[in-house]
């Protein structure tokens, strides 16, 4: 699935990274505990998350993803859309909860059979 | 690369928002060298973890990371409180930290189960109201 079709689906609204929107992602995550992510986080390119800090960008660029979607029009600082531009990293901000936003993203085919065990 | 190279870097205690810069930077320096992505992303993620740990737990710490064509190895060190029980503080879920660690995201008690994951060694030496040492190795396969 293009990150243009994620920001379809969840009716989002590009922070930063207009210019990588073309990019293939195959599985996504939806957690608030970084800890989590790091944990079992195949390859997961999509991190959705209700938490704002400089530690989710991190967490994110640590495991190689390449969008961070915030739930429920929550908006990152200017310093966390500087370290996701600096890493590559979309970021947008979606109205939906987090339940929400991970089934219309599940039900429009980013499900299990794209985490791999890279 | 023929002799190995060495990164030391100061974990500032102080800022929970700087917490992760010195793994993002070893990130960069291992992507420049040209390791693969999973050799990569296993360094970095045993040592953010770490360095989250040093923030969290004990103000701050000393990471040096020696880079060799076979092997990573790095080494934290902390001045903290010490871990009383060592197998205690390796289970899953098992997390000591406050409140309000985890309404940031972490203290959910998988730090150190994650290093052991990632990394191919991880060696924890612990004194109480002295210190930890914490030694992981991840080889390059």
């Amino acid at each position: 699935m293009k990150i243009e079709v994620v920001k379809q689906l969840l009716g989002a609204q590009v922070v930063c990274g207009e210019e990588h929107l073309d990019t293939d992602v195959f599985s996504a995550c939806g957690s608030d505990m970084m800890s989590d992510v790091l944990a079992y986080v195949k390859d997961q390119a999509v991190l959705l998350t209700g938490l704002v800090n400089e530690q989710v960008i991190r967490t994110a660029a640590m495991m190689d993803m390449k969008c961070i979607v915030f739930v429920r029009n929550k908006r990152p600082t200017p310093q966390m859309v500087d370290l996701a531009e600096c890493n590559g990293i979309v970021v947008m901000t979606s109205p939906l909860r987090m339940f929400e936003a991970c089934g219309k993203l599940y039900e429009g085919g980013l499900n299990r059979d794209g985490a791999t065990d890279a | 690369m023929p002799e190995p190279l060495k990164f030391t870097y100061d974990i500032n205690g102080e800022n929970f928002a700087s917490a992760g810069e010195a793994s993002m930077q070893i990130k960069k320096e291992l992507r420049s060298l040209g390791f693969a992505p999973e050799t990569i992303r296993r360094v970095s993620i045993a040592m953010y973890e770490g360095e989250i740990n040093m923030v969290i737990h004990a103000g701050g710490g000393v990471a040096e990371v020696l880079v060799c064509p076979e092997k990573i190895e790095i080494t934290l060190t902390d001045h903290g409180p010490g871990i009383p029980d060592i197998d205690l503080a390796m289970q899953e879920g098992y997390s000591t930290a406050p409140d309000a660690i985890r309404s940031i995201g972490f203290g959910a008690g998988m730090g150190l189960p994650n290093m052991k994951k990632y990394t191919d060694e991880m060696i924890i030496e612990s004194e109480v109201q002295k210190g930890t040492k914490v030694f992981m190795r991840v080889d390059v396969k």
